[in-house]
C-alpha cells in the first residue's frame, strides 16, 4: 500500500536534463543547435587555453578527433543498435584509405569526388561480402571472424606488390580547394586572448600544414551522418535493429528479416568507416599497412563502449576521450592502449552501459521499475482480496 | 615440390601443429564450461613465455653445458612457466569474468572484460621497461625489463643434434622432444577429465551446471579449475614454442591465440581431442598453404581456414562439447 502513494511522488523528482531539453519549443532547440555546430566549426580557430593541445597542432587533433568520431559512429550502427561485436573494423577504415591512395596516386589520377564515392562503394561491398556469410554465426563468433578479417586486409596488403606492399603509398590526393576567405586564428597569452593575423586559415585551402580545413570538411561529414542517424534509428529500420538485438528469435517471429537488417547494418557500418578512412588518407597523404593494426580496432572499439554503444552523442563523446586525451596529455601517449585496456575492463566491469548509456536502456529501466511496481501492487491486491474472503 | 620438402613440411607442421593444440585447450576448457571465448588466454601463454625465458636468464643458462644440467633447467624452466600462467590464468578468471558471472552478464559484456584484460596484460609487459623506472628497480632488473618492445630470445642449453634423416630430411632432436612433449601433455589431460574426480567435476559442469550445483558440485571451484588447467597447458605450450621458435615478444600471443582459437574451432570448441587434431591440421595446413603462395601468406592461410570453418562446419571436425566427452 505504501508502494503506491510514494511511486506518484518520486516521479516529478527524477527530472532529468533530458526532460527539461525535451521541454524546450522547438524554435529554442533549434537555436541551440546551429551554436553549437557553430561552437564546433569556431573550436580550432579560438584555440581555447586548457582545451588546445600545446604539443602538437590543434587543426590536426581536431581533425584526428572528427575522424574517430565519425569511425565512433559508424561502429556504432554495427554495434550498438545491430548488437553485432565488429573487431576488424579497421579493415573497413583500410580498405577506404587504401581506394583513394591506389585510384588517385599509385595506378590511376581519378578526381577526388570520384574517389571518395569509389572508396565508399568498394567498402560498403566488402562489408556485404563479409556479412552475407559471416553474420549467420554465433555473435561471439562474429567477434573473432571479424577480427581475423580485420588482419587479412592488412596482411594483404602488406603483401601485394601491385599495392606498394610494405612500402605503402605516397602522394595521396588532397581534397579539391576552393579558397574563398582567410580566418585568422586567436592566440592566447594566459587568458588574454588577441586575433593573430599571421597564422590564417583560409576556407576551403586544402594544405599540407592546416589541418583545420580538414576537420571543417570531417565536421561537416559528421552533422550529415548524424541527421542520417537519426532519421535511419527512429524508423521501421531502426526499430527492427533494436528488437534483433533485444532477441533475434521474438524478431524473427514478428516478421522481421533479422539476417537481412543485420547485413544492413553492417555494410552502413563498413560505409561510415570506408568514408572515414578516405578523409584520413587525404589528411595524411600517405597510406601504410601498419597504420591499420589491430590496435586501431581496439581503440575504435573503446571509443564506442566508453561512451555508451547505442547513443551517438555517447560514442563521439568517447571518440573525443580515445583521440583527444593522449594528445593532450602527450607525455603518456604511449600508455594509451594500456590505459583504455584498463578502461573497457573497468566498464564492463561496473557501468557495462558506458559513460553516457542510451536512452533506451534509462526507458528500459523505468518500464522494469513500472512493471515490478504493478505486480508489487498487484500481488498486494490480491492479499486484500484474498483476506476479504476469509473475513 | 620435392618429397624432401613435403616431409620437412608435414613434420614442422604437425611440431607447431601440436604447440597449437597444447595452446588451444586453454579456449577449449573454459568455453566448454562457461560458453565464453576467453580473450585473454593469449597472454597467459605470452606471460608463460617469458617465465621461461627470465628461468633461463637468471641460471645462466648457455649451449654445451652437458645433457643432464640441460635437461634439469629445461625441466625448471617449463615449471616456472606453467607456474606463471597458470597464475595468470586464475587472476584472468578473478579480474575479468567472476563479477560478470555472479551478475549473469550478456556474453558480450564478457568478452569485452577479457579484450580489456588482454590489452593489460600484454602492454604491462611491453612496457615493463617504463613500470620498473617506476617503482625505481629499473637498476637490478635492467638486462629482464630493458628493450620491452623488442623480441628476447630463449637460450635452448640442450643441443639439438640429428637423430636420423627420412630421404634427405633430417630429423632433429628438438623437434622430436617438443611433438612428443606436447602430445604426452594433451594425453595426460585427457586422461585427467575423463578419470579423475576433478575431471568428473570439470565434465559435470560443462553438461548442465544447475544439475553438477545440485549434485554437490562447487562451480566456482570447477571453474578456477579450468582455467588454472588451461593456463598450466598454455604455460608449458610457450616453453615448447621457444624451444621450436627462439623468440618471444610483448604481443607475440596475439596472432598464436588466433591460430590457437582457429585449432580450438578446427577440432570442435569444447572438446579436448578436436583441440589436438585441430591444431595438427592447422599446422598442416598452415605449412603446405604457406609453401604454395609463399611464406608472407602464412597467416592469412590460418585466418581464413578459421572463417571457412565457422561458416561451413562451426562445431568442427570432431563436434563440440567437453561434457559429452564419454565418461
Amino acid at each position: 500500500m505504501s508502494t503506491s502513494t510514494t511511486a506518484p511522488a518520486r516521479r516529478p523528482a527524477r527530472r532529468t536534463v533530458g526532460d527539461r531539453w525535451a521541454a524546450l519549443p522547438r524554435p529554442a532547440k533549434i537555436v541551440v543547435w546551429v551554436l553549437l555546430a557553430l561552437f564546433c566549426y569556431a573550436l580550432p580557430l579560438l584555440n581555447p587555453p586548457l582545451i588546445s593541445t600545446p604539443q602538437s597542432d590543434f587543426g590536426s587533433v581536431m581533425f584526428t578527433v572528427a575522424a574517430y568520431g565519425l569511425v565512433a559512429l559508424g561502429l556504432n550502427i554495427v554495434l550498438g543498435y545491430a548488437g553485432l561485436l565488429d573487431l576488424g573494423y579497421v579493415g573497413f577504415y583500410a580498405i577506404g584509405a587504401y581506394t583513394v591512395a591506389v585510384f588517385g596516386s599509385l595506378h590511376g589520377k581519378l578526381p577526388f569526388v570520384l574517389l571518395v564515392v569509389l572508396a565508399v562503394c568498394i567498402t560498403t561491398a566488402s562489408g556485404l561480402l563479409l556479412g552475407a556469410p559471416t553474420l549467420r554465426v554465433r555473435g561471439d563468433y562474429l567477434a573473432i571472424v571479424t577480427l581475423g578479417f580485420g588482419e587479412i586486409v592488412r596482411l594483404v596488403f602488406l603483401n601485394t606488390e601491385w599495392l606498394n606492399g610494405a612500402r605503402g603509398i605516397t602522394d595521396v590526393p588532397r581534397p579539391p580547394d576552393l579558397p574563398l576567405f582567410d580566418v585568422p586564428q586567436l592566440q592566447w597569452d594566459g587568458f588574454v586572448a588577441y586575433v593573430d593575423l599571421g597564422t590564417q586559415s583560409t576556407f576551403m585551402e586544402f594544405g599540407l600544414l592546416d589541418g583545420i580545413p580538414y576537420y571543417w570538411l570531417a565536421l561537416t561529414v559528421i552533422i550529415v551522418v548524424l541527421v542520417a542517424d537519426v532519421l535511419l534509428q527512429s524508423s521501421r529500420v531502426g526499430r527492427a535493429w533494436e528488437a534483433t538485438r533485444e532477441d533475434e528469435e521474438a524478431a524473427e517471429l514478428n516478421g522481421v528479416p533479422t539476417f537481412r537488417y543485420k547485413l544492413l547494418a553492417f555494410a552502413m557500418g563498413a560505409f561510415i568507416g570506408g568514408l572515414s578512412g578516405a578523409l584520413y588518407a587525404a589528411r595524411t597523404g600517405v597510406v601504410n599497412p601498419e597504420t591499420f593494426v589491430i590496435q586501431l580496432s581496439v581503440l575504435f572499439l573503446a571509443a564506442v563502449v566508453i561512451g555508451g554503444q547505442g547513443n551517438r552523442w555517447g560514442v563521439l563523446l568517447g571518440a573525443v576521450v580515445v583521440a583527444y586525451l593522449p594528445e593532450r596529455f602527450r607525455e603518456f601517449a604511449e600508455y594509451r592502449v594500456l590505459a583504455f585496456g584498463l578502461l573497457l575492463l573497468l566498464l564492463a566491469n561496473f557501468r557495462p552501459q558506458g559513460l553516457l548509456p542510451p536512452r533506451r536502456a534509462r526507458r528500459a529501466t523505468a518500464a522494469a521499475a513500472e512493471l515490478a511496481e504493478l505486480e508489487h501492487s498487484g500481488s498486494a491486491g490480491g492479499d486484500t482480496k484474498e483476506g476479504g474472503i476469509r473475513a | 615440390m620435392s618429397l624432401e620438402t613435403f616431409i620437412d613440411l608435414t613434420f614442422t607442421g604437425l611440431v607447431v601443429g601440436a604447440i597449437y593444440g597444447l595452446f588451444a585447450l586453454g579456449y577449449t576448457l573454459v568455453y566448454g564450461v562457461l560458453r565464453l571465448i576467453n580473450f585473454a588466454h593469449s597472454e597467459v601463454f605470452m606471460w608463460g613465455s617469458f617465465a621461461a625465458v627470465w628461468v633461463m636468464m637468471v641460471l645462466g643458462a648457455r649451449t654445451g653445458m652437458g645433457v643432464l644440467p640441460a635437461v634439469g633447467l629445461l625441466l625448471l624452466a617449463l615449471v616456472a612457466a606453467m607456474v606463471v600462467s597458470g597464475g595468470v590464468a586464475l587472476v584472468v578468471e578473478r579480474v575479468a569474468y567472476r563479477r560478470l558471472r555472479t551478475k549473469n552478464a550478456p556474453p558480450l559484456v564478457a568478452l569485452i572484460s577479457a579484450i580489456g584484460m588482454s590489452f593489460v596484460l600484454s602492454e604491462v609487459m611491453g612496457l615493463r621497461d617504463k613500470i620498473t623506472e617506476w617503482v625505481g628497480l629499473s637498476q637490478p632488473l635492467a638486462p629482464y625489463v630493458e628493450r620491452a618492445r623488442e623480441y628476447v630470445s630463449f637460450t635452448n642449453p640442450l643441443p639439438s643434434v640429428t637423430l636420423f634423416s627420412i630421404s634427405g630430411f633430417q630429423v632433429r632432436s628438438t623437434q622430436v622432444i617438443v611433438l612428443v612433449a606436447a602430445v604426452l601433455m594433451m594425453v595426460g589431460l585427457d586422461q585427467f577429465v575423463r578419470r579423475s574426480r576433478l575431471g568428473r567435476g570439470v565434465r559435470a559442469v560443462s553438461q548442465d551446471p544447475e544439475a553438477a550445483a545440485l549434485m554437490g558440485v562447487d562451480k566456482n571451484r570447477v571453474i578456477q579449475l579450468t582455467f588454472l588447467l588451461g593456463g598450466l597447458m598454455a604455460g608449458a605450450a610457450a616453453v615448447l614454442y621457444l624451444m621450436h621458435i627462439g623468440v618471444t615478444r610483448f604481443n607475440v600471443g596475439f596472432i598464436l591465440g588466433i591460430k590457437a582459437f582457429t585449432a580450438a574451432v578446427l577440432g570442435g570448441i569444447g572438446n579436448i581431442r578436436g583441440a589436438l587434431l585441430g591444431g595438427l591440421v592447422l599446422g598442416l595446413a598452415e605449412n603446405y598453404g604457406s609453401n604454395l603462395l609463399g611464406s608472407n601468406w602464412k597467416d592469412v592461410v590460418s585466418f581464413l581456414l578459421l572463417v571457412l570453418v565457422l561458416l561451413f562446419r562451426p562445431t568442427g571436425i570432431l563436434g563440440e562439447s567437453l561434457g559429452k566427452a564419454r565418461a
